[in-house]
Formats: C-alpha cells, sequence, structure tokens
C-alpha cells in the first residue's frame, strides 16, 4: 500500500466509526488530485464526501462551524500552499475557539490535511512547507507523516484528537513509499516523536520527505562512494548518528530530541521550509537552553533557502543528502 | 414622532421607482382592541419590509400583553447593562475592546422573540445583549467584560468573546463568523434538526470575501441559515454608502433571496425573524435578512461617534427613532401598561444591572493555571507550554 491509499483508508475507518465525520474540499468527491479520497463518496455517499467551491477560508470557517457543533469535520486544502486564504480561520477562529469561550466551544472535530513539501517542480505555489506559519498557533496541532503506516495511524489520531489538526502529507510520497500497512483501524500517538536509528555521537532530527534523503546521506557517510570518499574523513565513516522523525510539528517532542542530544551532544536539524522563523530556529533554541553544557557543536539547520520555492532550482532549494552530509561531517568535526 | 422616512440617495439612483424602508419605531397599529389576556393582531407600516427575489413578509404581527412588555423590559434591561459597561469602560474597569449595541435593541430582544434557543445565532462583537438573553446572565457578562472568573468565558475572552450553548458566539474578526454559521447550518441540516441558523454581521463586514463565499457554500448545499445584516449605516468610521457599492445589502445574496426589515421597530423585527426561520426551516435554502437600524454610540470605546456623522443626525435617531420608546409607545396607546408601571420596570431594570455589577466586581480576576487551561483539550496537551517568562513554564 502506498501513501495515499494509506490516507484513503484511514479516511474510510474514520467515517465507519463515525456518523458525524464528513469530507471535504476541492475535488474530493471525485477522489481529489492526488486520489486520496478515491471511492469514499461511491462508500459512503455525496452526503458525506462532497466538493466545495474553490474557497479555502470558507472551507476552514464551514468546518469550524461543523466542529462546533460536535460534529468530525475533515477538510482538504488542495494544496498547503493554498492554506494561507485560511490562515485567519486557522489561526484567529479553530486555534482559540476553545480557550476564548472558556471551554464551552471548540473545533476540535476539525482535521485539515493539506499535501504539502516538494516534488522538484512544483514551484512557487505547489511545493511550500508552511508548518513554520502555524508553530505560534497555540491551540492547534499540526501532523507531518513520512509513510503509509505513519500516514494512516497519525490520521486516524488526528481525526480523533479532540484538537484542531493540520495534517501535511508529503506529496511526494504518496506514490514513491510503500509498505505493508495493517488493515485494521489503529491510531499512532500524536506530540511523540519517533527513533528510527539509535546512535550516540550525533542526532539528525527530520520529518516528512527529508527523513529519507537523511537516510540517504547516512548510507553516504559510512560508505561513500568513490567521488565522495575523498570529502569523507575515515575517521567519521564509523559515527553513530541518531536519526529521528519528529512527526508531530506542533506540539513537539522536546523531551525525546533533548533526552537525545543529551547523549549525543550534537544536533542537526533537517527541513524543506525557510531556514528564517522556521521550525528548526524553534526546536535549536529549545534545544540550545535544556543541553546546553551538554553540546559539543553548535545546532546545525539544514532548510530551504530564504527565497520562493524556485521552479527550475527547485532541487537545490531542498536539502538533499549532499547538504546533509556536508552538515553531519562539520558537526562531527566542529 | 411621526414616520420621517429617512429616504437615502443611492435607493433613488439604483431603484427609481420602489419606495424606501421606513425605519421609525412606532409606526404599526392595532387591528381592533388590545387583549389583555389573548394574543392580538397589529399592522405594521407598509413599508416595513422589502423584498429582493422573494415576497415580503406580510403585515400583520400577532402579538399578547405579556410579550410586549418582556420585550420592554429587556430592551430596557439591555440598554441599562450597555450603559453600565460604558461607565465601567470610563472608569478603566473594563480594558481591551468593547463595543456597544446602544440603539440597535429591538434587533436582538426581537430576535430572542422569534427564535428558540434549539436555533443558533453566531455574531460579530456586538452581540452582549444576544448571550444575555439567550441563556447568559447579566452577571456573567459583565464579568467576561470586566474579566473575572464568573465570566461566561471564565474571564479569558472579554467583550468580543461572549459565547452561551444557545450562542456560538461572538466573534472578533470582521466576517469570520459568517462561514462558520454555514457550518452550523451545515450540522444542522445533516443532523435533519428544523432549527435555523442565524448567521449575523454588519454592514462593514458585507464587504469581506469570506460573506461572499459563504453565501455560495450556502446556497450551493441549500443549506437552513439566515444571513443576517445588522446595517447600522457605519462600518466603523465609514459611512455605508461610502463603503459599498451596493447599501441594499438584502439583495447582494445573488440568486439568494433577501428581505430588508424594519430594525427600528421591534415587532417588525419579529415579524422578518419568524418568517425568515419559516423560510428556512421548509427548505427553501438560505436567506438574506437585513435589519436597517442604527447605533448611538461610537464604533468601539475609543470613538466618539460624532466625526463621520453630525451630532444632530444622532439626536434625531435618538429623540425620533428610539426603539425602547417606539414600544414604550405601543404599549402606553393600546392601553397594556401606564407610564408609571413602565417607569417601574425602568428602576427594575437599573436596580438588576446595578447589583449585577457589584457582582461581577466582587469575583475575582481568573486564576494563574487558567492560562494554560482551554488551549488543547483536557488529557491532550503537549507535556509543557511557556509562561510570561523562562522561569514561567507550566508542565501538563
Amino acid at each position: 500500500m502506498n501513501m495515499y491509499q494509506g490516507v484513503r483508508d484511514a479516511l474510510s475507518h474514520a467515517m465507519m466509526r463515525d456518523d458525524t465525520a464528513v469530507v471535504f474540499g476541492e475535488d474530493v468527491a471525485f477522489g481529489g488530485v492526488f486520489r486520496c479520497t478515491m471511492g469514499l463518496a461511491e462508500e459512503f455517499g455525496r452526503e458525506r464526501v462532497f466538493n466545495t467551491p474553490l474557497t479555502e477560508q470558507g472551507i476552514a470557517g464551514f468546518g469550524i462551524g461543523l466542529a462546533a457543533m460536535g460534529h468530525t469535520a475533515i477538510a482538504e486544502i488542495q494544496f498547503a500552499d493554498y492554506i494561507y486564504p485560511a490562515f485567519d480561520q486557522i489561526v484567529n477562529e479553530a486555534a482559540k475557539y476553545r480557550f476564548r469561550s472558556g471551554g464551552q466551544f471548540s473545533a476540535g472535530g476539525l482535521t485539515i490535511r493539506c499535501p504539502s513539501m516538494a516534488v522538484g517542480h512544483g514551484g512557487h505555489y505547489h511545493s511550500q512547507s508552511p508548518e513554520g506559519f502555524f508553530m505560534g498557533g497555540a491551540g492547534l496541532k499540526v501532523v507531518i507523516p513520512r509513510s503509509p503506516i505513519q500516514a494512516k495511524g497519525l490520521l486516524l489520531a488526528s481525526i480523533r484528537d479532540p484538537n484542531p489538526v493540520i495534517f501535511m502529507e508529503p506529496k511526494v510520497l504518496y506514490r514513491s513509499s510503500v509498505e505493508q500497512v495493517p488493515m485494521d483501524d489503529y491510531e499512532l500517538p500524536l506530540g511523540r516523536a519517533e527513533t528510527l536509528v539509535a546512535g550516540s555521537d550525533l542526532t539528525l532530527l527530520s520529518w516528512g520527505t527529508p527523513v529519507y534523503h537523511c537516510e540517504t546521506a547516512l548510507h553516504m557517510l559510512t560508505s561513500p562512494s568513490d567521488a565522495l570518499a575523498p570529502y569523507v574523513p575515515q575517521s567519521l565513516r564509523s559515527a553513530k548518528v541518531e536519526l529521528i522523525d519528529l512527526r508531530t510539528i506542533l506540539p513537539w517532542d522536546a523531551e525525546t530530541v533533548a533526552e537525545s542530544v543529551s547523549r549525543t551532544g550534537r544536533l542537526v536539524v533537517v527541513h524543506e521550509a525557510g531556514r528564517t522563523g522556521g521550525v528548526g530556529a524553534e526546536i535549536g533554541a529549545e534545544i540550545q537552553k535544556r543541553c546546553f553544557l551538554k553540546l559539543n557543536a553548535p545546532v546545525k539547520l539544514v532548510t530551504g533557502w530564504d527565497t520562493p520555492v524556485p521552479m527550475q532550482f527547485e532541487k537545490f532549494y531542498m536539502p538533499d543528502p549532499l547538504r546533509i552530509l556536508d552538515a553531519i561531517i562539520e558537526t562531527l568535526t566542529y | 414622532m411621526a414616520s420621517l422616512a429617512r429616504i437615502r440617495p443611492t435607493i433613488q439612483r439604483t431603484l427609481p421607482f420602489v419606495r424606501s424602508i421606513q425605519i421609525a419605531a412606532d409606526s404599526s397599529q392595532l387591528q381592533e382592541g388590545a387583549s389583555h389576556s389573548e394574543p392580538f393582531k397589529v399592522n405594521l407600516h407598509e413599508d416595513s419590509f422589502r423584498g429582493y427575489n422573494t415576497e415580503p413578509p406580510s403585515l400583520d404581527v400577532e402579538v399578547t400583553k405579556d410579550q410586549l412588555l418582556t420585550m420592554y423590559r429587556q430592551m430596557t434591561t439591555m440598554r441599562r447593562m450597555e450603559m453600565a459597561a460604558d461607565a465601567l469602560y470610563k472608569q478603566k474597569l473594563i480594558r481591551g475592546f468593547c463595543h456597544l449595541a446602544i440603539g440597535q435593541e429591538a434587533v436582538s430582544v426581537g430576535m430572542e422573540h422569534g427564535t428558540t434557543h434549539d436555533d443558533r445565532i453566531i455574531s460579530s462583537y456586538r452581540t452582549h445583549p444576544f448571550a444575555v438573553l439567550r441563556g447568559g446572565t447579566i452577571k456573567s457578562l459583565l464579568g467576561e467584560l470586566l474579566g473575572r472568573q464568573c465570566g461566561m468565558s471564565h474571564g479569558k475572552g472579554g467583550s468580543m468573546h461572549v459565547f452561551t450553548p444557545a450562542f456560538q458566539g461572538g466573534h472578533g474578526i470582521v466576517g469570520a463568523q459568517v462561514p462558520l454559521g454555514a457550518g452550523l447550518a451545515f450540522a444542522a441540516k445533516y443532523d435533519e434538526k428544523k432549527i435555523a441558523t442565524y448567521a449575523m454581521y454588519g454592514d462593514g463586514a458585507s464587504n469581506q470575501g469570506q460573506v461572499f463565499e459563504s453565501f455560495n457554500m450556502a446556497k450551493l448545499w441549500n443549506l437552513p441559515c439566515v444571513f443576517v445584516c445588522e446595517n447600522n449605516k457605519y462600518g466603523m468610521g465609514t459611512s455605508a454608502e461610502r463603503s459599498s457599492m451596493n447599501t441594499e445589502y438584502y439583495t447582494r445574496g445573488d440568486k439568494i433571496p433577501g428581505i430588508q426589515a424594519n430594525g427600528m421597530d421591534i415587532l417588525a423585527v419579529l415579524k422578518a425573524v419568524q418568517h425568515t426561520k419559516d423560510w428556512v426551516t421548509s427548505g427553501n435554502g438560505p436567506i438574506l435578512l437585513e435589519f436597517v437600524t442604527y447605533r448611538y454610540g461610537g464604533h468601539s470605546m475609543s470613538d466618539p461617534g460624532t466625526t463621520y456623522r453630525t451630532r444632530e443626525e444622532v439626536q434625531r435617531m435618538r429623540s425620533t427613532q428610539d426603539p425602547i420608546r417606539g414600544l414604550q409607545r405601543y404599549i402606553e396607546e393600546w392601553g397594556l401598561a401606564s407610564e408609571q408601571d413602565l417607569k417601574a420596570v425602568d428602576k427594575e431594570a437599573k436596580a438588576e444591572v446595578d447589583k449585577a455589577v457589584e457582582e461581577a466586581k466582587e469575583s475575582p480576576e481568573p486564576l494563574e493555571k487558567d492560562l494554560w487551561s482551554d488551549i488543547y483539550a483536557k488529557g491532550t496537551e503537549p507535556p509543557f507550554m511557556r509562561g510570561r517568562e523562562r522561569e514561567e513554564i507550566h508542565y501538563f
């Protein structure tokens, strides 16, 4: 099963278990541009799976109103790049509804799915990673899965979480990542990072697509190709790097990351969004505070550049394995 | 206090043969005597409504003596409450923002009488009366404004954030509540509940893009939603004519029919609300409802309200078209109560509000721990959240 099928499977389970759950968004009734809602309208009826106009702000507001009445609203914003018209609704209404009504109302039943991150040729309006903009939205949760198993379990948890959740699906993984996904209804915990590779010399932290680039970089480190070999010192090739997938971006699992960095003394954070004001900056600040005396090197960020995602130069924009490898070497030899 | 039809130049320009709506508060006529015990009928002024792509409501409305007296008591109390808020703000006891609805009481009280608490009302930030009428108390409203524990949002919201189970809020972003209203209406339709949702906004918000997005969704999906434009003639400090290319707000729904109603005569408000409730609960889809009303005060407490309109204009509205004085005239002329009786009601209203002010003032401010409550659902919080300074980190 690949990731778009994992997402579809999760939506189907969510709708089966919960009569109030509805799925809506632009073109979702006939499957959505990435086929994540394929056949749901036939399975659950057009009253529960329906197309909306091209109305991002309206979709978010509509979903909040629906959720405020205790329903489960699963909205799709066709691309994360289009979430900005809905920013006001998400940050001012959804995130704050519970707090400002003293707990009387909330948009807890709302989950907004949106395909995000780069595919290599999306350009300015189809390759962005807007998770950082929501970091200040206390009351929201932001989740990014890395694979089909993760997507299904995290999406079910997001839909059932009593807080509004923005679920960003790395769109390049929809088809390229394939796993044996359990058919059952299961959830994976929100707010918890997952350690993929244990290590003791450096903590490598990422989420979504770049997790795979990190994995490639680790292979390059241990067994560099002939072309790379001169640049990878022999002494570093046996370094034990701990790879962590953050999974939930807000609220992020500072405990797990800090525990890891306390052991390794080094942290490299990799994300696709631009650097300034990005999630890496927040993680860096918190980790330097918590692990100041344990750090052997400054926290290193490998990110997109502070430019629009450039159409022709998307490959240079993205934090690719080479840049990650370089950051690892720099941090290990600091 | 005759019906001074206020002719607006734009109406003349766009609809030359249509008579403009009149907004006198006291132009309704008794049909046959007013009974003290039985319901009786009243004829509204023939220019109380106008319709767009639909017939306007009929002009007869049925009321009872008790209902009129209740309306009077509620309107008087609401005005007293808003005046108390005004005073508390000027004493610097209420901080932040505060938008008063003095002059617009016929809309809130009239809507309360035309709906039940199963119906849904969601509105903007000029909503103190709605929150109290729909299940709140004056103490909990003023407590919220003062930022005290007894407030309806436990003192955590303030003036723009007032809610009750029957009132879906109190929203501070201009126009943002309107798509939420579409969602509320969808939930009612999904649950097959025979109720109406009133999504309210002002003439200022009517130019927000998301209002039109909501119209489109509501008509597309035939949602039982009444979009209510409370047109008090000024969006903050800009008059409707200077902000809107079409000030006939009830006609701005394109294929959604609309009704314009006199928002100063509470009986016209009542009729319009009954009519639109019937409309949406009979499966006719959404409808627009514009109440032409007037706000006596400024937009908010920081606006004296006299830089963009003349004092004479405000004074004229107050003295000739006040909704409370209009209802008072009905009650007295129809022999339902004497001036002395109503004076007694005024006195009670003042006493009730004064008491609530004192009680609200005594309520303590929110506990420090409430800074971190209600952000995430209980039990699903992050491990910690930062407070005002580095040492003040709250662990859940």
